[in-house]
């Protein structure tokens, strides 16, 4: 299927997996935020919001009508244009990595085999990185914008906190396209479908890759930049309403897009143990219902490890942050792509 | 000769859904921006309301100071360093056929890269703690 020669058809299944996508991950967003909130409380011992809706099921749209009907103030000392653009560069990028993400097994419609990732690119892993590293844009015009004392601190340290990892985050998947020798997250997929998982071959990446996402979306041990207990609330000290909250979805679509890149690119994205491709395919579309609740499974695991973290790890000090990105993990992941090469020798020689 | 100007039909394949999902997520947040600037109370304007947030204390000097030089240093490091994972990736993808070659090339480049780090981190350029700053001159 290709746009010259049905057009209609290739913008109608275009715009619907895209609606598909972007509406799984703001409903998750939402209900993590719940979820973060729950899980917070039992692991202190408290309750946590059960008055909106059985459970406090309903408590994520209190909270976003809330956010719309607050007063929208922007204060007459900051920048204005960048202060009203900082959280939407903030938001964009982690909607636009969702693009390259397969999210389940094809399926067919209209006796076309449709692939299930928003746009299935030959440089996918490049442009996800690409994209993603934009979002410190957001972070740094955010403190910039607001010419306040703690939102500056605040942007800074993440511009060199993000920066940092995104070199470790970089060069801890190397081994892997060493190994499958593709940048094609789908092909990186069906690979680890028929085959092993990536975690498994690539345990040290593996193990760089989840510090360096914990340290990419400033969760918790590595929020330096919205430190509480020091810089008031970081980067969005001066944000109220609508503009705050999207610092929120962003920070959350964040860590749902490097939910699913771990799921992607360690954990098999849609496979299930003893499950080859063909066992999807003899199962037709309910192959991909299968896959993408398999696929969800590792995302939403991983998520709740996002917030496990949070109440386990106390947060570091910036030096030892520092320490830890470019005098552990850069050599170690360097070692490791002199190590994984020596493990694949190419063949033949 | 071809011409060059003239985008190829599989790069407007791949690259049109991403455009349309560029789309959406600019209306997204134009409609988050736009939607709270009209639905939000209109609160009565102050001096206290307008000023920078400083825990409730009178504002102390300009909001924009002056910070430390190790943030721009790390800046640099993350250019150069980067700029090699960026060579790392078309040689891991072709690092099959390359052969025997291709790795002993590799581990010349990666050496190098390892004693650029050494020196970054003898040189003291990633100190967050020393006194004296980063970029000693011993």
């Amino acid at each position: 299927m290709s746009f010259s020669e049905e057009p209609l058809l290739y913008i109608g299944v275009n715009l619907a997996k895209i609606i598909i996508v972007t509406h799984v991950v703001l409903v998750v967003c939402a209900y993590a935020v719940l979820a973060e909130r729950k899980v917070s409380a039992w692991m202190q011992d408290r309750v946590g919001p059960n008055r909106v809706g059985y459970f406090g099921l309903l408590q994520p749209i209190a909270d976003a009508l809330k956010f719309f009907f607050k007063e929208d103030i922007v204060p007459g000392h900051v920048n204005k244009a960048l202060f009203v653009l900082a959280p939407a560069i903030a938001l964009m990028p982690s909607l636009i990595v969702l693009a390259v993400i397969p999210i389940a097994p094809p399926v067919v419609v209209m006796g076309h085999t449709v692939p299930m990732v928003i746009a299935d690119l030959d440089i996918g892993i490049l442009f996800l990185f690409a994209i993603s590293s934009l979002a410190v844009y957001g972070v740094v015009l955010a403190g910039w914008a607001s010419n306040s004392k703690y939102p500056l601190l605040g942007g800074v340290r993440a511009s060199a906190q993000m920066i940092s990892y995104e070199l470790m985050l970089g060069l801890s998947v190397v081994g892997i396209f060493m190994a499958t020798g593709t940048l094609r997250l789908m092909d990186i997929v069906n690979l680890q479908v028929d085959g092993v998982w990536n975690c498994f071959y690539h345990p040290i990446a593996f193990i760089i890759f989840v510090i360096a996402a914990f340290a990419e979306t400033n969760r918790l041990p590595f929020d330096l930049p919205e430190a509480e207990t020091e810089l008031v609330a970081g980067y969005h000290t001066e944000y109220g309403s609508m503009k705050f909250a999207m610092f929120f979805i962003g920070e959350y679509a964040a860590m749902f897009g490097f939910s699913a890149l771990v799921a992607v690119l360690f954990l098999g994205g849609w496979d299930i143990p003893f499950m080859s491709s063909e066992t999807f395919a003899s199962l037709g579309n309910w192959g991909a219902v299968v896959g993408f609740i398999s696929f969800m499974t590792k995302v939403l695991a991983f998520m709740f490890l996002y917030i496990w973290v949070r109440w386990t790890i106390p947060r570091f000090r910036y030096d030892q942050l520092m320490n830890l990105g470019w005098k552990v993990l850069l050599p170690i992941a360097l070692v490791n792509v002199i190590i994984t090469g020596l493990f694949n020798l190419p063949k033949g020689s | 000769m071809p011409d060059s100007h003239v985008v190829p039909p599989e790069a407007l394949n791949d690259f049109m859904p991403v455009l349309m999902l560029v789309g959406f997520a600019i209306s997204f947040a134009a409609v988050n921006i736009v939607g709270s600037w009209l639905l939000g109370k209109k609160g009565t304007p102050h001096p206290i309301k307008d000023s920078p947030f400083e825990c409730g204390m009178e504002p102390l000097q300009e909001g924009r100071r002056r910070f430390s030089v190790r943030f721009y240093v790390v800046a640099m490091l993350f250019i150069l360093f980067d700029i090699e994972v960026v060579f790392l990736y078309p040689w891991a993808v072709v690092y099959q056929d390359l052969g025997m070659f291709g790795f002993y090339e590799m581990l010349v480049f990666l050496t190098v890269l390892f004693v650029g780090w050494w020196y970054v981190v003898k040189k003291g350029a990633l100190d967050w703690n020393s006194r004296r700053g980063p970029l000693r001159s011993s």
